[in-house]
């Protein structure tokens, strides 16, 4: 074996090491974010956080009870909007459209979904705030639904399609109308997989703060009804991080906790739904 | 797979030969006009987006011109304003995490897709994925407790101390500031060239790879000087993928960059970028020039994102094709 | 499955509608400045008023006039007072105009996080001028030591923390910076949002606070008592009369007393560099922005009912969060000035 042989075989050697290296390195950070979450969270989280309100600035012993019923609401908006929205234009783009309305509707999503959250909150501002005057739990929600419909629809697109032709064309050779078709056979085939796009987009909105700043704005108490302006956790986060109380701190990292917490589980379960799903034979 | 064709009364729309109430009669044509409008919906919806953005911005656009993209200055005072600092900003601390994310991303993708077992890839994937999947205040929340400090008081001490006499170097150690915003987003964005880059790396058919080792060349070899510009194409797009997330970047930015809209050569300054400054100033632009100038300064952003997005995605798009059109084992 | 989905919304809807009815709810945004007070306030008030919860955003001065402008909040809160074109504004859009109620007044103060020092310095205007200019850059500058003989400054660059949005403690920072330095004036001028010549921006009171706790060497301007509940040194500031005054209750109040007689009807006034010998010289007041017609009766009687409460029984709060108490002239004449409110 000559040096140079010895060389190569130790370069690749030491490279391929390196690459594990990287890869620990990325894996590393999370698990280091969710330990000190974990931490830091878990020794700051207490009954009062999740019931009581905030109390008077400077003052110990508030929580974040109206943030997380406010983030629940928001969601709850932005769901109802978004997925519809999503998953009609999919069965549109899946079963009845022709191509080139099809690449039209995709691009638009794409656009969509590649608008950064901060520009969404700017026209959700134009839009659903200035006009009403007043911030809402529903402008907010119209932000956040936004940016689910992007992802509902192309997800959804892709199961719908990868639903087999064999499906489709025993149910219209039994006589069914279209309609039936998508309703009866094809939406409950891709089911597991139009659920998982549903969470994971839910799962991405849920840790949205940029598009709330200016939509739901904030609320010390507790927001009644859809048009108030409401507290979210997000919001929260980001307004008890940059203070200097160190009680704010400690319900920041609570909070924090909670959050990625919902959106880890979240994303897991999608994952684990989508994975023990019917296995459906690509076309 | 056998293609069977059967026509069946009512399946599907028919062209033209019916008058439009017997169609509407049809439960097809309603479902297909409701899923039509939904899916028209997106469309306006965005279309609506653009045209806000570029109305909302009209007053700066013909104030300034092109200056915009010249001027340093921003003086709600005196009514000047000029993008200059935060497109900078915006540009610098996206270079930085992209020069940090990038290669620990590539290795990394390397590692899962040549090297690892099929089954730990998947597992590290899915811890990659759920990376991806941090929102970006707790990245903001981290960056203020534990990188801000680490910065302060170790790493750019220790910078200034070994490569301070580099212009980029240079300055006090506030903790915050291009840098440190720049390694925040490193983190952000390394899910999206890892889980991208490694999947362009799977679809490389593996004649090459098994071709190049045949001729006697090591793993490495192997890797680096046929897989890797095989796939190089996605891997770029990947890249842009990243880069269009860094640029858009808002809360995780605006609590590490010390929002000041100097442009300066060293990367300890602080800086500000165009999402943080439109989050910190959209609520309160008394008057209209600044409004229009956050709104033209978002145009912007827009338009970057766009466009890279759009890059990314024929670059990862022709470089799959590539490996499936030539055949996969 | 869908029918219980669908049960469950209209349940939902329902809820909704109703859970709307119960409660009035006022939106309030603007300083930070009186934050700590404001919150405390409308914490009692809500106390006291279980019907009622006026949700107040510190969002800064600058943003709760465009808002209140705007109409998307209901009152606005600002340290700065409009001008006349931010009035005109607001009446050409609104059709009516929007009235000035100065709850408490505040000090602003230059507080610091200098390494090994606790003491109280001594900044004389040029002092303060310069290091927002960018001219003095090292704590141990002889216009900083020469008013503090006897501590050993360090020769550590001054990190320069500033409001990264706009913000009514600028305008009180910077109007007084304005008044004492012509440099100053002719370079960047007084406002809520300036072109600083250097800095960090921190987001709010808070912010500004919190860059200032974290950042060794820097120096920053804010309230009172966010200095003081977060044990931050500040320093004492010397008046027009060239005294070195420590901002109190007492030196505000001192400050006011000239405007407490002559404060116009409108009340806006500006307090900073005061003459007497025990006048802080950066106090300012800090109002309730209140618009004069209001669609909404229920929102206007509630809001009529808070600012009494405030200029009342609301005082009595201010002390012990280190905002000094309206002199009684001046409430005296707002309780008057409540009636315009339509």
């Amino acid at each position: 074996m000559n040096a140079r042989l010895r060389w190569r075989k130790f370069l690749s050697a030491f490279m391929l090491t390196m690459t594990g290296v990287c890869a620990l390195i990325s894996v590393s950070v999370l698990f280091f974010i969710l330990g000190y979450l974990v931490y830091h969270g878990g020794t700051s989280i207490s009954w009062n956080f999740f019931t009581k309100l905030p109390a008077p600035v400077g003052e110990i012993g508030g929580g974040m009870a109206n943030a997380i019923v406010g983030s629940g609401k928001l969601l709850l908006i932005a769901t109802l909007f978004g997925v519809p929205i999503g998953f009609l234009g999919a069965i549109y783009l899946a079963e009845f459209s022709g191509s080139t309305t099809a690449f039209v509707v995709r691009y638009a999503a794409d656009l969509l979904n590649g608008v950064p959250s901060i520009v969404i909150g700017i026209f959700a501002y134009a839009l659903a705030v200035l006009p009403f005057k007043h911030f809402s739990t529903l402008a907010g929600g119209f932000a956040l639904g936004l940016m689910m419909i992007p992802i509902t629809l192309r997800s959804t697109e892709e199961f719908l399609r990868g639903v087999p032709k064999a499906l489709r064309e025993a149910a219209m050779a039994l006589g069914a109308s279209k309609w039936k078709t998508i309703t009866s056979v094809i939406v409950p085939a891709a089911y597991r997989g139009i659920l998982t796009a549903i969470l994971l987009a839910f799962a991405r909105v849920a840790g949205e703060t940029a598009p709330l700043l200016f939509t739901a704005f904030g609320n010390r108490f507790w927001s009644n009804g859809w048009n108030q302006p409401t507290a979210s956790l997000p919001a929260m986060i980001y307004t008890y991080a940059i203070a200097p109380y160190d009680d704010w701190h400690r319900q920041a990292w609570a909070a924090g906790l909670v959050l990625l917490g919902l959106i880890l589980i979240i994303n897991i379960v999608a994952r684990a739904i989508l994975s023990r799903g019917i296995a459906v034979p690509r076309a | 797979m056998a293609t069977t064709t059967t026509t069946v009364p009512s399946a599907g729309p028919v062209a033209g030969s019916r008058s439009f109430l017997s169609r509407l009669r049809d439960g097809d044509e309603i479902a297909r006009m409701i899923t039509f409008l939904f899916a028209a919906s997106v469309v306006l919806v965005t279309l609506l987006l653009v045209f806000e953005l570029w109305q909302g911005s009209v007053l700066a656009r013909h104030k300034f011109g092109f200056s915009f993209f010249r001027t340093s200055v921003w003086d709600p005072i005196f009514d000047q304003f000029g993008a200059l600092p935060f497109i900078y900003g915006t540009l610098v601390t996206a270079g930085v995490s992209l020069l940090i994310a990038v290669p620990l991303g590539i290795g990394a993708a390397i590692f899962l897709a040549e090297l690892a077992p099929a089954r730990l890839s998947d597992a590290l994937e899915f811890f990659i994925d759920l990376l991806a999947a941090v929102p970006s205040v707790i990245y903001g929340l981290l960056g203020v407790f534990i990188v801000v400090p680490l910065m302060r008081d170790y790493l750019q001490p220790a910078l200034k101390n070994t490569l301070g006499f580099l212009p980029i170097f240079q300055g006090p150690a506030y903790g915050i500031g291009f840098l440190t915003a720049g390694i925040v987003l490193a983190i952000m964005v390394i899910p999206y060239i890892i889980s991208v880059s490694r999947e362009v790396l799977l679809s490389v058919p593996r004649d090459q790879r098994e071709a190049a080792l045949s001729l006697g060349s090591t793993r490495w070899e192997a890797t680096w000087r046929v897989v890797v510009p095989f796939a190089r194409g996605g891997i770029m797009g990947s890249t842009f993928l990243a880069l269009a997330r860094a640029l858009g970047e808002t809360m995780a930015v605006t609590m590490v960059i010390g929002n000041n809209p100097i442009v300066s050569a060293s990367l300890f300054s602080p800086g500000y970028s165009i999402a943080a400054v439109i989050a910190n100033e959209l609520t309160e632009a008394t008057s209209n020039l600044h409004y229009q100038s956050l709104i033209e300064l978002g145009l912007v952003l827009f338009i970057l994102t766009f466009v890279l997005n759009g890059l990314a995605r024929l670059l990862i798009v022709a470089t799959s094709q590539r490996g499936a059109g030539m055949g996969n084992a | 499955m869908k029918r219980i989905a669908g049960m469950l919304l209209v349940v939902l809807a329902v809820a909704g509608v109703l859970w709307a009815d119960n409660a009035l709810s006022i939106t309030g945004a603007g300083a930070t400045f009186p934050y700590p007070m404001y919150s405390k306030w409308f914490d009692e008030y809500h106390k006291q008023n279980a019907n009622l919860s006026i949700n107040y955003q510190s969002i800064g001065s600058g943003g709760g006039i465009k808002q209140v402008t705007e109409g998307t909040v209901d009152f606005g809160a600002s340290d700065g007072p409009m001008n006349d074109e931010q009035l005109k504004a607001y009446a050409d859009k609104h059709g009516s105009g929007i009235l000035h109620f100065p709850t408490v007044m505040g000090a602003v103060v230059p507080f610091y996080n200098i390494p090994g020092i606790t003491a109280e310095l001594n900044f004389t205007p040029d002092a303060l001028a310069g290091i927002y200019l960018g001219k003095i850059t090292k704590w141990n500058d002889p216009a900083i030591a020469g008013a503090n003989k006897g501590i050993s400054l360090p020769a550590n660059d001054i990190v320069v923390v500033h409001r990264a949005e706009g913000s009514g403690t600028t305008f009180c920072w910077t109007d007084y910076l304005s008044k004492v330095s012509d440099e100053w004036k002719t370079k960047v001028g007084k406002g809520g949002s300036v072109n600083w010549p250097v800095g960090l921006g921190g987001k709010g009171s808070e912010g500004v606070t919190g860059t200032v706790k974290n950042t060794p060497n820097s120096i920053g301007y804010v309230e009172l008592t966010y200095a003081e509940s977060n044990k931050i040194p500040y320093g004492n500031v010397k008046n027009a009369a060239g005294v070195f005054v420590k901002a109190s209750l007492g030196a505000v109040s001192a400050a006011a007393a000239g405007a407490a007689k002559d404060m116009p009807d409108d009340f806006r006034v500006s307090i900073t560099n005061a003459p007497g010998k025990a006048s802080y010289p950066i106090s300012t007041f800090t109002w309730l922005l209140i618009p004069e017609k209001f669609t909404d009766t229920a929102k206007r009687d509630a809001i009529k009912g808070f600012v009494k409460w405030a200029l009342k029984d609301g005082q009595g709060y201010a002390e012990s969060l280190s905002y000094a108490k309206l002199p009684n002239e001046v409430v005296a004449k707002e309780l008057k000035a409540i009636d315009k409110i339509q």
